[in-house]
């Protein structure tokens, strides 16, 4: 006897209870710190504040923890929890010039102003397994750290006071906000900017590998790379001055593009930017060659076609959010969809065998 | 600033906004239904389903211009409390209050653009008298046809012939409200 | 659940949402832009749908959840537990004992009233898009009421099958202006959207809402020579006998075997209630 399928309501909680038992795995095994996932995986916490788009690292370590690993889940955790948080106001814009740098490098110039500081990075690394690190009881030796002046000057500010590099004026605009309003196009360059800040890492990669590889093109140079913390701070009406909220790490890109002239421009170098919370280099410097691609047309560029030059594309497919969520629905139950085409198939195939019987029996 | 302009919001936000909602759903989907709307009290000579309309759909995202009598600062005190909402020209605004008299001319408020029609005002028509009998309705949310006191005709049907863009209202009276779409027909 | 606000959104969230409710009934069949939230579930999963229901929900309504037409679908109940938690609101699976139905995929056999609200869970709201991507081009061709696109696809599938090849996600004119996506929905479900309950569409991923008030005008495109026809497989539901219901095949063992049953189980079950009998519950009573 068919009885039609019940209980999804059981089935749900069950799986629920089998994940939360598969999430903590062999309790022989100590179990994860929030703490421990925030100092030993930073840069997965930094990948899911970037892209969750909330600066918390302990609730991006906690959201790491709860979604085991899956960095996606972990930034969906993130922002399903940011949507709730209320809005008090806005910051003063960062002023990534007075950031308190631990790596900045430049590839455009030798030595410079503030030096290069190579900081905590996989740069020169040799990729080999350290089974040192398998063997419990690390210890650390605590190098000598480059000494950094305080503030480092902006590598592009050199060629800017040279009049070589597009210079980029100050807006006292107010950006739009793509977590409060619906994403309009044409985009302006400040909402792609935010679209790619929390777009997904390897999206972002991809779309930036492609122009190196020719598919529109921009020939730039990592002007400079700089990771350090900014102070955070935001004007009260009421004080009539600005206070100090604390203290954000982030990686600032900045590539200079050749450029040798349009119909509109001279020629002059160009800039790509990026920004993005915590030590996200790859991210950075992705995002910074894709916002390079996407100003082909305030540049009087050509559109070559290229998928990175196509606003559109890039601001609507980069979100993983949405885009997990889509791919991944189509595990949901289809009967209804799926009945009606089978429907179709049938007929149309049986008209089609009628079609063709007569045929054969000429 | 005076007591009342700092009572009169929601008792209980959420499920108060969700029940006026309900109704100002209900009218605008229904053109020419009149149901009550009494949760929130403004300074005269606001009546109590206009303010419910503006604390329920309002706030510092949407722009709000008052004609007439309506321009008190009372009402601009209130406004500012309980809603937040800039109070804007006639040319920019999204939500409108006053008299039929006082909001004249129509010409003056956001019908939309053909890629976004919805890019336009919503007009609270404070009315002396809101009852089922005077101009015809037809249209979308009516099984045959209704009828509504409305102030006069002409306009509505030349807000009509824009479809899809246009103006939609809603007309109150005290602590009673009813609605027309752009989409209505008038006779 | 007190760490959230009644039916887990925000007021000014709701708020502006309730303003592209509002927008949307006023010009039928038109998507509303709308700042779609991120929801503690994925897109994909109806996060338009619940934003809609969450917007639209007050104490005292009674909610009824289907997916696929059935109450009991994993996702239905998941749904249908979020609202029970945040918003404290009554369920039911009964479809006329429902004031707001929240639905993937259908449309309730029974006929709706007045008083009820169906909220329609919708992927991918733009009816053109897949003649279309661009979305600026989508949003010039509804602006400029260019539908030509959507007529050559739609005769083209009758040139080369002799009939229209869409099945499902059946595109429909409403009030003559606005080309409209009723959803993932069989297209024997199309003639039932002129009801007299109020109908409100939401997509959220691709932050779009839209509505139909009762009684709009809504057409399912077709051409003169090719009318449009809403039939389905001719079988009869094999628990209630019911003739007119949509149906879901249900492969019964690995030689073939198969049975169709209603796709709305409150329907089903109701008429079964009724003493309704169909060809394997008349078997068993034998
Ligand atoms: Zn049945």
């Amino acid at each position: 006897m068919y009885v039609a399928v019940k209980g999804g309501e059981r089935a749900i909680e069950n799986a629920h209870a089998w994940l939360a038992e598969e999430r903590r795995g062999d309790t022989s095994v100590e179990e994860l710190s929030i703490a421990q996932i925030r100092e030993q995986l930073k840069l997965a916490v930094n990948r899911v504040m970037a892209e969750g788009s909330l600066y918390d690292p302990d609730l991006a370590a906690l959201a790491i923890k709860q979604a085991r690993g899956d960095l996606i889940e972990a930034i969906f955790l993130i922002r399903a929890y940011r949507t709730t948080l209320p809005r008090f106001g806005s910051s003063n814009p960062i002023e990534t010039s007075e950031m308190d740098c631990e790596r900045r490098i430049s590839a455009t110039f030798k030595d410079l102003p503030g030096g290069q500081v190579l900081g905590p990075t996989f740069d020169y690394t040799h990729r080999l397994l350290d089974f040192k690190l398998a063997a419990d009881g690390e210890t650390i030796e605590v190098p000598e750290r480059d000494a950094v002046p305080e503030t480092v000057p902006h590598v592009t500010e050199f060629l800017n006071k040279e009049g070589l590099i597009q210079d980029e004026a100050a807006s006292e605009d107010t950006p739009p906000d793509l977590t409060r309003e619906p994403l309009e196009l044409p985009a302006d360059r400040a909402l792609r900017l935010q679209s790619l800040a929390r777009a997904d890492e390897g999206f972002t990669l991809g779309m930036a590998y492609s122009t190196q590889r020719g598919y529109g093109r921009t020939h730039a140079f990592v002007g400079e790379l700089r990771i350090g913390a900014v102070s955070v701070e935001m004007d009260i009406p009421e004080l009539g001055f600005a206070i100090d909220l604390g203290e954000i790490t982030v990686t600032e890109c900045e590539t200079v593009n050749q450029f040798t002239g349009s119909k509109t421009e001279p020629p002059q170098f160009t800039r790509g930017y990026g920004l993005v919370f915590g030590q996200s280099e790859r991210k950075s410097i992705s995002m910074s060659l894709v916002d390079r691609a996407l100003r082909w047309e305030e540049l009087g560029e050509d559109n070559v076609g290229a998928p990175a030059q196509d606003a559109e594309f890039v601001l609507y497919h980069g979100d993983n959010i949405q885009a997990t969520g889509f791919l991944e629905h189509i595990k949901l139950p289809h009967y209804v969809d799926f009945q009606s085409e089978l429907e179709l198939i049938r007929k149309l195939r049986r008209e089609a065998m009628e079609r063709a019987v007569p045929e054969a029996a000429e | 600033m005076e007591a009342l302009e700092l009572t009169g919001g929601f008792f209980d936000p959420a499920p108060e906004a969700a029940r006026a909602f309900r109704q100002i759903m209900t009218v605008m989907a229904k053109p020419g239904t009149i149901l009550d709307l009494d949760q929130a009290e403004a300074p005269a000579p606001v009546s109590k389903a206009a303010a419910t309309l503006l604390l329920t759909l309002c706030d510092p995202d949407t722009g709000i211009y008052l004609a007439g009598d309506a321009d008190t600062d009372a009402v601009r005190n209130w406004i500012n409390f309980h809603i937040g909402a800039p109070l804007v020209s006639a040319a920019t605004c999204d939500f409108a209050v006053g008299t039929w008299e006082a909001l004249a001319p129509l010409s003056q408020f956001k019908i939309g653009t053909s890629e976004y029609p919805d890019r336009s005002a919503s007009l609270i028509v404070e009315s002396d008298v809101l009852e089922n009998q005077g101009a015809v309705l037809q249209g979308p949310g009516i099984k045959d046809r209704a009828a509504l006191s409305l102030p006069e005709t002409a306009a509505f049907q030349a807000n009509q012939m824009l479809f899809p863009l246009g103006l939609d209202f809603y007309f109150t009276q005290g602590s009673r409200v009813a609605a027309l779409p752009r989409t209505t027909e008038v006779r | 659940m007190s760490d959230y606000n009644f039916a887990y959104l925000d007021e000014q969230t709701k708020r502006m949402i309730r303003r592209a409710i509002l927008k949307g009934l006023a010009i039928p069949g038109y998507q509303v832009p709308f700042a779609s939230r991120e929801m503690p579930m994925p897109y994909g999963w109806g996060t338009g749908g619940v934003q809609v229901s969450a917007a639209t929900l007050t104490p005292e309504d009674t909610l009824k959840v289907i997916d696929q037409g059935a109450d009991d679908t994993t996702n239905a109940v998941s749904i249908r537990k979020f609202f029970e938690k945040t918003a404290e609101v009554g369920t039911t699976t009964e479809t006329s004992a429902a004031t707001v139905i929240q639905t993937r995929h259908r449309i309730p056999e029974e006929d709706l009233s007045e008083d009820q609200i169906l909220v329609y869970q919708v992927p991918i709201p733009e009816p053109l898009r897949f003649l279309e991507p661009r979305e600026t081009e989508t949003r010039k061709m509804h602006a400029l009421e260019e539908y030509g696109l959507m007529h050559v696809k739609l005769y083209e599938d009758i040139a080369k099958h002799g009939h229209i090849a869409t099945s499902y996600a059946y595109p429909v004119k409403v009030e003559d202006r606005y080309v409209m996506d009723p959803s993932p929905i069989p297209k024997f479900d199309n003639p039932k959207m002129e009801m007299s309950a109020i109908q409100l569409f939401g997509a959220g991923r691709e932050q779009r809402i839209y509505a139909l008030p009762p009684y709009t005008k809504v057409v399912s495109l077709d051409f003169e020579d090719h009318p449009f026809d809403p039939s389905k497989a001719p079988h009869a539901c094999a628990l209630c006998g019911a003739e007119d219901s949509y149906l879901d095949e249900v492969i019964t063992d690995d030689k073939g075997g198969r049975m169709f049953v209603c796709s709305d189980t409150d329907y089903c079950e109701k008429r079964r209630a009724e003493g309704h009998t169909g060809d394997l519950t008349k078997e068993t009573a034998a």
